[in-house]
């Protein structure tokens, strides 16, 4: 790149307000003060350990776990087929459909939460950890067919016709031929899907109870009455998970794949 | 032959119950009581804009919505065009310093402002301690936190959303424009800019959309002063129940969004038909 100084200084200023925050966690996380302090005073390991003897803490993160990982597969059990269906058919109203299947994004997550709660909870006094596993599935839904259905779109059609040709039925072309060939895209919305299902506070925020409480939800509900470094020690754990995810990401799909 | 021409709707249909039952139609149920009180009514929306207090949520949600926008096209243009003319091996490291905080928690992310702006945050005590300062200045819960907090917890969309574009911006258009006699920044003022005004837009869409209904930031970085749009709606669905309320604003956020999406989408047809003219 030819050199511009200007350019450069300004993006590294971006850059270090982009990364800066994230290490100021990092190293009040250490700190030995019951509240959190910088520069920190003394270095322990002790929230560290405080995070994980906490057991509201240890139960809301396997819920996100669990509620990220069931509703990623649902999605990806009821999005691969209609993405594969309106990718390759002529269907009515194709676009429109389309739309349909992504405007989960439309509606704010608070709204879709709220409205969750009210409908399949309050009205049909579902569980609430039912109504959290639809709202989380709405969550991934759409990104299983916006990424699912460019890659079925940008595979060759003709390997198909020839697997039917070949006696194949369409069922079998379809789990034989079309599913092996399209793992990159299942696989890069499944990391999309569970990350944003697992990070995301606003469709919870109403469809939490007693033991049923996702991880950034509690999270938030303790920033909001302490200030003591085990919140940094958290965020680091989950930083920590985010870098082991993009890892995963980069070595497998590289990263430009998910942006 | 009509098991052929079925099939297709039959593979949609379990995605699409699911949608309808447990999106649409629990949308219908929360925002129909809203316009039926006895008769069909608007009072409830009617009675929500003449509200004073009402509105200066709705202007606050709207004004903290447009300044993280225009700041994250400022900062982020020159940041996407830097990365897209990055080497190769640096363009990997500059997207994954982009990328981290994306993936991030939003909560961790407005954590970390907490720690910055709060009273006895980075910001004061070494204000404090340099001897600037005498009394902490009150940065946290306030309209600044949560924009800063919004430029924070969206700037990365933007860049990630130009670089996409900027990419293919061949790098001979600038040389050729300097070779014309333009200084860099004016070639980049009058070629880069014009070029990335798609990425800007549907940047702009996310990012405008994003805070005009964020719930951690304001949550997090507002306090009971800042009330923006979605802590408004989570503090009369809880708090004062009045869920009608709360449903008040739902479809508000909701129609927002569209608006906005909306009024986007056609300053950007009504820029490629100019560009359309001149060509």
């Amino acid at each position: 790149m030819r050199k511009n100084a200007g350019l450069q200084i300004f993006a590294w200023i971006v850059f270090a307000f982009l990364i800066v925050p994230l290490i100021i966690i990092v190293v009040t996380s250490f700190g030995t003060n019951s509240t959190i302090q910088f520069p920190i005073k003394g270095f322990t390991f002790d929230w560290y350990g405080k995070v994980f003897n906490n057991e509201s803490f240890m139960n809301s993160f396997y819920l996100s776990l669990e509620i990220a990982f069931i509703a990623t597969v649902l999605a990806l059990v009821v999005g691969i087929p209609a993405a594969y269906s309106l990718a390759r058919h002529k269907v009515f109203g194709r676009n429109w459909i389309k739309s349909f299947f992504l405007s989960p994004t439309i509606v704010p997550g608070l709204v879709v939460g709220y409205a969750v709660y009210q409908f399949i909870v309050i009205q049909f006094q579902f569980p609430i950890f039912q109504g959290l596993l639809l709202g989380h599935f709405l969550i991934c839904i759409p990104y299983v067919i916006r990424v699912v259905g460019s890659t079925i779109e940008q595979l060759d059609f003709s390997i198909e016709e020839v697997s039917w040709t070949l006696g194949c039925t369409k069922l079998q072309t379809f789990i034989k031929v079309v599913l092996p060939n399209i793992t990159s895209g299942i696989f890069a919305s499944f990391m999309l899907a569970f990350i944003n299902s697992f990070n995301n506070i606003p469709v919870s925020q109403f469809l939490s109870g007693p033991g049923v409480t996702m991880l950034p939800t509690n999270l938030m509900n303790y920033i909001e009455y302490n200030y003591d470094p085990s919140v940094s020690a958290l965020s680091v754990v989950l930083m920590l998970g985010t870098i082991v995810l993009m890892f995963i990401i980069e070595k497998t799909l590289g990263l430009t794949s998910i942006s | 032959m009509t098991q052929q021409r079925r099939l297709p709707y039959i593979i949609l249909a379990p995605g699409m119950i699911l949608l309808i039952v447990f999106l649409v139609l629990p949308l219908v149920s929360i925002i129909f009581p809203t316009f039926f009180d006895g008769g069909f009514t608007l009072t409830h929306y009617i009675s929500f804009f003449m509200d004073e207090y009402n509105m200066s949520i709705f202007w606050r949600t709207i004004r903290i919505s447009l300044i993280a926008t225009l700041f994250c096209v400022f900062l982020g243009v020159p940041t996407a065009y830097y990365i897209s003319q990055s080497p190769k091996k640096w363009r990997g490291l500059l997207m994954s310093i982009t990328l981290f905080p994306l993936l991030t928690n939003s909560v961790v992310r407005s954590f970390a402002w907490i720690t910055i702006l709060g009273q006895s945050g980075i910001i004061n005590t070494t204000l404090k301690n340099i001897g600037l300062i005498s009394k902490p200045l009150t940065l946290l819960y306030t309209e600044f936190s949560i924009t800063v907090g919004s430029v924070y917890l969206f700037l990365p969309l933007m860049v990630i959303t130009l670089v996409g574009i900027l990419e293919n911006i061949d790098s001979e258009i600038m040389e050729a424009a300097e070779t014309l006699g333009a200084n860099r920044f004016i070639a980049f003022m009058k070629v880069i800019l014009p070029l990335s005004v798609p990425g800007i837009i549907v940047g702009s869409i996310l990012v405008f959309t994003g805070s005009l209904t964020a719930y951690t930031t304001p949550q997090l970085l507002g306090g009971n002063r800042n009330i923006m749009l979605a802590t408004f709606l989570y503090q009369n669905a809880t708090a004062l129940g009045n869920w009608k309320g709360a449903s008040v604003i739902a479809l508000i956020m909701i129609a927002a969004t569209v608006i906005v999406m909306k009024l986007f989408d056609w300053v950007a047809k009504r820029m490629d038909k100019r560009g359309e003219a001149s060509a």
